[in-house]
């Protein structure tokens, strides 16, 4: 039988049952693997449960730094009989099952290609513990050592890792020790290595492995955001506990007073309803949240666009509509942010690829809705928000100061200054502000989401009401100038085709694009990073026969937003869709694009057709 | 009838308080509300309630919802900024801008539909968080701007000035307060300024969540035989517990009382507030007793009104959150921004 062979250029899946504990020494797994100098992407791949359904975590080693989801899988760490069919088909042909021997499965429940690696774990682990919770807890540990034997991990590595993360209870050291040594004695006295093996390489640098929930929460404290309102949802909620801690450790002053105020509100309604209450006076506030509470949002997203108060919301996305899949990433919210609210509204969508681009991005949000007085969307999705990526190092450039925007003071208006709340002074569409209490008897108007005049009259004329929509338009037209620009990359060989893709397809697609460009495939990509779409996008757009527009949606939503806002031609932009919950894989992308490369014609037609 | 209150204060006094302020100072547009609306009464009462405690104009931020009551913030007070934000959701935008800015006064203004209806979540728990405010509910029973329906207030076997009768029981806003926390609670009537007014400037001076249910007829479309929130029945059945005057800072007593009859408190500013006693034996700092009175003459068919509950020690929200004296939106870059030494140290914790 054939046995995968391979270094450090492989995909370990841990089936566990949620609840187990299995958490941890899967996060010890891949520290172990990072600490070697090793390249690593893992998942969480999680019911909207507690304790008891199956979940799965999915390492991809990768000495070339891959950090896409690959598919396909050659270890599976089968810990949970519920799934064990599933699990089993799941493992390429050549590949490793390794799975608790204690008590013996009939012979159907294999498959004769590939690797049977059975550890009486069960067995191991009773006989050395009494107690039910150390059992528990423990026996996670031992197949972790019976794997560092089988990879060829080196133990003083994981040894190291269990006694920093036993740091504050060092009581617990020994113990897991122990545990790790009873899993690798017996796999060294048992079991061969397997032909998957890790090698000790400097591939990691000084790199961070950091989720994107975190980064971006990050982001608001650096870029100044002292209020936070927010609602548990997954898979927003460890960004508004991560702002916290933060808060809490580089926000309190020297009187153990917050220099921030953080509040759990009653639902997503409120949560909005502070962070425009706050903006309007003058602090930076963000919610975060996902897309349920997107929907529950849309009014008060109305006024902030249209009364112009800034706002930043982080939307982690998952799988919708409705409930949806709660514990799965999808880019499904595109559209619904874009256009939010009743009425004709746009709004500012950045859309960061991961960890790196979270924190900077979610800084830069807060300069950019404080200058252009509106909402700015900070689009995340399950797999990037939650999720650890190796990400280069956070930077910050001590010499930036925050950006407020246009804001009148008191000087400028003892000075004269002709204060209209809605006043295009210079062109750009972005009129002054004041906050509350800024002058005695000068700036004071009264914020409504009525129709009213340059000066913040209420008024329903069509003449007064068509000016300030035009402005709003303008302003929006700023906009391009100040999101981040799309970045594009060239193919190595001139091609009619190009790609557009986004946010956390990034690692996949580039993976792809080597992959295609291997079998002598060529396009020319370009990673969008902010709506509304500067000109290069559309120049990009003009210059090929083809763009394929890659999502993690069904209907396309980018490729709809390119559509409408640039009056594309449909034909020109072919849709590369994966939904299912997963994130999408290199694998998926380079043999979509390579099919439909393969028949032009057909799939322009296809797509004109619909 | 003349309750409109406009030409009251269409005679400018002359008088001007401790900051060279009239009254002027403190009104602001012309009302577009019906002519008699007891909103417009509430407006004048909250002009002069500012004037008397010698409040800076622009030192408030009034906040309101959508509805009749929720336009009324344009009416008065014009040198504040004025925000008319979603129906219902007022509570929430204004304690969001009190965390931004502690160092000015809230004034919310909602009705009763706005708060006791679609916003009777909102209502709640900025109550039970103590934000730092006043929250005027003019509460008339009824939806004016869509003509004459029944609100979330109207009371069970109350009649539309249709002829409909309301099956559904009222929602009775104070006891809520009291029940949430609300650290200041009272109740009164848009046709009786002299209880009106004090109760104001203790709720704008009140540290802490300070509620004024204020019942408003709606000469429209609720103020027929009938209608238990008429200006005749509020009248009939209002049974005040206390009259209130307010001192504010050191300005001497200068009422006489009869000992026994008058009940102070003394608020976290330094504001006394002098209680003369109307119903024997009610004391206003006890909350469960509060609830229970109120329970009982509910029952009895009256509309209890009078300073209900104070708190006078009350802590608020940033108290709670331990916020920085400053307001948040005063503190500088170097305040916000930890900078790239302390984000050397988190990098080097995500190793």
């Amino acid at each position: 039988m054939r046995a995968i062979s391979a270094v450090n250029d492989f995909v370990v899946k841990f089936a566990n049952v949620n609840g187990s504990g299995s958490a941890s020494a899967n996060g010890l797994f891949v520290k172990a693997i990072l600490r070697s100098g090793v390249p690593v992407a893992a998942r969480n791949i999680f019911p909207s449960n507690i304790q008891g359904l199956p979940t799965w975590y999915e390492v991809r080693v990768s000495g070339d730094g891959w950090l896409g989801r690959r598919g396909g899988v050659d270890l599976m760490v089968a810990m949970n009989p519920q799934t064990w069919d599933r699990d089993v088909a799941e493992i390429d042909p050549g590949g490793y099952l390794f799975y608790d021997s204690t008590k013996p499965l009939p012979p159907s429940k294999f498959r004769d290609d590939v690797n049977i690696v059975g550890l009486p774990l069960t067995e191991l682990c009773n006989s050395a513990y009494a107690e039910p919770s150390q059992r528990k807890v423990l026996k996670n540990i031992i197949y972790l050592g019976a794997l560092t034997h089988l990879l060829g991990i080196d133990p003083a590595v994981v040894e190291a890792l269990l006694s920093e993360e036993y740091a504050s209870k060092p009581k617990l050291i020994p113990a897991n020790i122990e545990a790790l040594g009873i899993g690798l004695e017996y796999a060294r006295s048992h079991m061969p290595p397997l032909g998957l093996q890790l090698k000790k390489s400097d591939a990691v640098g000084d790199r961070i492995f950091v989720d994107g929930n975190t980064a971006a929460a990050l982001g608001a404290v650096y870029g100044g955001a002292s209020v936070c309102a927010w609602y548990p949802i997954t898979p927003s909620t460890s960004l508004a506990e991560a702002f916290t801690s933060y808060c809490k450790k580089l926000r309190t002053d020297a009187d153990g007073k917050a220099k921030y105020a953080i509040v759990q509100a009653e639902d997503e309604i409120a949560s909005i309803g502070i962070v425009v209450g706050a903006g309007w006076n003058g602090a930076r506030a963000f919610t975060c949240t996902s897309g349920p509470g997107i929907s529950l949002m849309q009014e008060f997203i109305g006024l902030s666009y249209f009364a112009e108060i800034p706002a930043v919301i982080f939307d982690v996305q998952r799988g919708g509509p409705s409930t949806g899949m709660p514990t799965r990433t999808q880019q499904s919210d595109i559209l619904t942010c874009a256009y939010a609210s009743h009425g004709d509204t746009k709004h500012v969508l950045l859309l960061p690829e991961g960890p790196g681009e979270c924190f900077e991005f979610g800084a830069a949000a807060f300069d950019l809705a404080d200058r252009l007085q509106t909402t700015v969307f900070v689009m995340l999705d399950l797999d990037m928000g939650m999720n650890e990526w190796l990400t280069a190092p956070f930077t910050w450039d001590d010499s930036k100061s925050l950006d407020r925007g246009k804001v009148m003071t008191a000087e400028m208006l003892e000075a004269g200054a002709d204060f209209g709340r809605y006043l295009d002074v210079d062109g750009d569409g972005v009129p002054y502000r004041t906050y509350p209490a800024t002058h005695p008897s000068k700036g004071a108007y009264f914020t409504r989401g009525t129709s009213r005049d340059r000066y913040a009259r209420y008024s329903e004329e069509g003449g007064v009401y068509v000016d300030n929509m035009e402005r709003l338009l303008r302003k929006f037209d700023t906009a391009k100038q100040l999101v981040p620009p799309p970045l594009s990359r060239r193919a190595k060989k001139q091609t009619p085709y190009g790609v557009i893709f986004y946010g956390s397809t990034s690692p996949a697609m580039d993976e792809a694009l080597e992959q295609l460009e291997g079998q002598g495939l060529h396009l020319d990509a370009m990673r969008i990073r902010a709506f509304p779409f500067p000109g290069q996008v559309f120049d990009f757009i003009a210059s090929h026969e083809l763009v394929f527009v890659v999502e993690q949606n069904r209907d396309g939503q980018l490729r709809s937003l390119l559509i409408n806002e640039g009056g594309v031609d449909p034909a020109r932009l072919v849709k590369v869709t994966h939904y299912d919950g997963t994130p999408i894989t290199a694998r998926f992308i380079a043999g979509e694009l390579k099919a439909r490369m393969g028949s032009t014609g057909a799939a322009a037609q296809g797509e004109m057709a619909k | 009838m003349t309750y409109i209150a406009k030409p009251v204060f269409h005679h400018p006094s002359l008088k001007e308080n401790a900051l060279g302020f009239t009254r002027r100072d403190y009104e602001g547009k012309v009302s577009t509300l019906c002519a008699g609306c007891g909103h417009d009464s509430i407006s004048a009462a909250i002009v002069q309630a500012c004037f008397e405690i010698d409040l800076e104009p622009h030192r408030l931020a009034k906040l309101s919802g959508i509805g009749c009551s929720s336009k009324t913030p344009d009416y008065f007070l014009g040198a504040s900024h004025g925000f008319n934000t979603v129906h219902g959701r007022m509570p929430s935008v204004l304690t969001g801008a009190n965390l931004a800015n502690r160092e000015l006064i809230y004034l919310g203004v909602s009705g009763d539909g706005d708060s006791a209806s679609i916003g009777l979540g909102q209502f709640a728990h900025a109550m039970r968080r103590g934000v730092n405010m006043a929250y005027i509910v003019e509460n008339n029973g009824v939806y004016g701007l869509t003509k004459g329906q029944f609100s979330a207030t109207a009371d069970r076997g109350s009649k539309s000035k249709k002829g409909a009768v309301n099956h559904d029981s009222g929602i009775d806003l104070v006891a809520m307060a009291l029940q949430l926390g609300a650290t200041f609670v009272a109740r009164s009537f848009s046709g009786d300024k002299d209880q009106l007014v004090p109760l104001i400037k203790a709720a704008l001076r009140h540290k802490g969540a300070a509620f004024i249910d204020v019942i408003s007829p709606c000469i429209a479309f609720n103020n027929h035989a009938g209608s238990t929130k008429s200006f005749d029945w509020v009248r009939e059945h209002n049974e005040a517990v206390n009259k209130l005057d307010v001192m504010v800072g050191r300005a001497p007593m200068t009422a006489q009382y009869a000992p026994g009859e008058v009940v102070t408190v003394q608020q976290h500013d330094g504001t006394v507030l002098a209680l003369r006693k109307v119903a024997a034996d009610y004391d206003p700092t006890d909350r469960t007793q509060a609830m229970a009175f109120l329970a009982e003459r509910n029952a009895a068919g009256e509309v209890v009104t009078g300073l209900l509950y104070i708190d006078p020690e009350a802590e608020d929200l940033h108290d709670s959150l331990g916020t920085v004296q400053t307001a948040l939106n005063r503190l500088s870059d170097a305040e916000l921004v930890p900078g790239s030494a302390a984000l050397d140290k988190v990098n080097a914790a995500l190793r």
